[in-house]
């Protein structure tokens, strides 16, 4: 049989699908209601009092179009580590797909696959929430999904990647605290990394949550020849994390 | 054409060898029972079967496709039932069916489900949620779910450890039906009982290999004899009484309280007490004598 099959790997997020339709609800509220209160407490306490506008762009909005990488990054890389590690540790959920015709680099891909598409989408919501506090609606707009997609298919990868490297659950609290939220604050979503120190700024530049700020905001505020670059650096992430994940997962997997 | 066939497999994990040079073949059409001790690589020879583990050597050959390279293909043509339940608990009956109607490429899902779900007994609750079914439900559903392609071959991995006699004297009758059937069934299970009951044949697997293999009744006969005699008493009285069996020839295991003579109907006058009580001599006697474990 072939190597990543449709069918398999269809079957697979058929699987997710049918539990994503038991807890969409909380999923969905959630992913509205945060980047509201986020901006409602940045627009009324940050920028009245502090901050008034970055590079020419009212603060609120600055920090709306950053705020789709955080939900990129927290609707992806955690559901991957914590999802994966449970169905494969506690609910041996990959035992029983492994035992159908579904290898494992078709049930990583299938994994990544799923959560790209699922924090693609819910990665527009604070774009939307933004444009409701007053953002004007751009074509460029219309990229950030597939920005989304692709920079969580590669978070995925990173996630499901922990997930078969870690002996413990709690192990993941040293991956969130080293990893997760260094990459969170220093993305550029609250303050420009013009700012920071040279060093940091270099580093920033490799942290692919960076990249898909200044995406978005290309989308939002126009594009610049970069930005190119910057798409290319994500489906780079994309795919070296995939080929991580899938090693690491069939080292796992199959004794 | 042998359903499957392995030849000198060695598995290894670290300084453990979980199978051991195993030879088996299992014919098209009967249930062979794979009885062995916990610990005897009964699961890691499911593994191998499904290319979910490696063999370290030998061949492996599953309805005509060699192993690890083909295993996918072998896995499209056969069912499994785990040892653990698996299933997908917040998500409904139908839902976990249709999924593994997916994943096995079958054209019609709906069919598929619903005679799976016929087979399970479960039509009634085909939209509730697995979390709300019972004990039982669950495990019928577990081995509908790896019947839901209509395999040429099943792996039932101690279909009923765990399970309370009444649901698996009811799951023991789901896997009668698929032998009548005429599918293949490679079970293992460390419950003679159920080998007793469901297997045409059984292999008795011990330290990675098979030690022996035939009909039940053969075994019975080629190790065991025709009768066996237990005797009950304090701990004293049985260690005398065992001197005493051994002295005239016979073999004597433990069996719980217990000890049993086996072979008993061939014991001059004075080998055992009289008031031994005598019984058929079984497969579980065969059993604690070929791998030297007391049975469950």
């Amino acid at each position: 049989m072939r190597r990543l099959e449709p069918a398999a790997i269809g079957g697979v997020m058929s699987r997710e699908v049918a539990n994503f339709r038991t807890y969409w609800r909380g999923t969905t509220f959630s992913s509205v209601l945060e980047p509201i209160v986020y901006l409602l407490a940045f627009g009324l306490g940050l920028s009245a009092t502090l901050v008034d506008e970055v590079n020419g762009v009212p603060y609120i909005q600055f920090v709306g179009t950053g705020m789709v990488a955080t939900a990129v990054i927290f609707s992806s890389a955690l559901p991957a580590m914590f999802g994966t590690f449970v169905k494969h540790r506690f609910q041996n959920t990959y035992d029983a797909i492994l035992a159908a015709p579904v290898d494992v680099e078709e049930l990583v891909s299938a994994e990544m696959l799923w959560i790209g598409i699922r924090s693609g989408t819910y990665g527009c919501i604070p774009l939307l929430v933004t444009i409701g506090f007053g953002l004007d609606p751009a074509p460029g707009m219309l990229l950030v999904p597939l920005f989304c997609f692709v920079t969580a298919l590669g978070f995925a990868g990173f996630g499901v990647a922990m997930a078969a490297t870690v002996a413990k659950i709690d192990q993941f609290n040293y991956v969130t605290a080293l990893c997760i939220t260094p990459l969170f604050l220093v993305a550029g979503t609250f303050f420009p990394i013009e700012g920071l120190p040279e060093g940091v700024q270099v580093v920033a530049q490799l942290n692919p949550l960076h990249q898909l700020v200044e995406l978005v905001r290309g989308g939002a505020f126009g594009f610049e020849a970069v930005d190119l670059a910057r798409f290319a650096f994500l489906l780079g992430f994309a795919l070296l994390t995939w080929r991580i994940a899938v090693r690491r997962m069939y080292a796992r997997l199959i004794d | 054409m042998a359903a499957i066939e392995l030849r000198g497999v060695v598995k290894r994990f670290g300084p453990i060898t979980a199978v051991d040079g195993l030879d088996l073949d299992v014919p098209e059409g009967i249930c062979l029972g794979l009885l062995g001790p916990n610990g005897a690589g009964k699961s890691t020879t499911m593994r191998l079967l499904t290319g979910q583990a490696i063999a370290d050597a030998g061949e492996l050959r599953v309805l005509g496709h060699e192993l690890p390279g083909d295993a996918k293909a072998a896995r499209a043509e056969m069912g499994v039932v785990p040892q653990l339940d698996n299933l997908d608990i917040d998500v409904t009956v139908e839902d976990n069916l249709a999924v593994f109607a997916r994943l096995y490429r079958v054209r019609d899902v709906g069919a598929a489900v619903d005679r799976a779900l016929d087979l399970a007994r479960l039509r009634g609750r085909r939209r509730d949620a697995v979390d709300q079914l019972s004990g039982g439900m669950r495990r019928r559903l577990l081995l509908a779910r790896g019947l839901v392609h209509d395999p040429k071959l099943i792996l039932l991995d101690e279909p009923t450890v765990g399970l309370d006699p009444q649901i698996r004297t009811e799951l023991w009758s789901l896997i009668d039906n698929l032998r009548s059937r005429g599918t293949t069934i490679l079970m293992s299970t460390h419950y003679i009982e159920e080998a007793e009951r469901l297997a045409d044949e059984v292999a008795v697997m011990s330290a990675g290999k098979i030690i022996s293999r035939g009909r039940p009744v053969e075994l019975i006969a080629e190790h065991a004899g025709r009768q066996t005699a237990e005797v009950y008493g304090p701990p004293d009285r049985l260690a005398q009484v065992r001197a005493t069996a051994e002295a005239h020839g016979l073999t004597v295991r433990p069996a719980g309280p217990a000890i049993a003579i086996v072979g008993s109907e061939r014991a001059d006058n004075g080998a055992f007490p009289d008031d031994a009580v005598l019984r058929a001599a079984s497969l579980e006697d065969v059993f604690v004598m070929l791998t030297g474990e007391e049975a469950e």
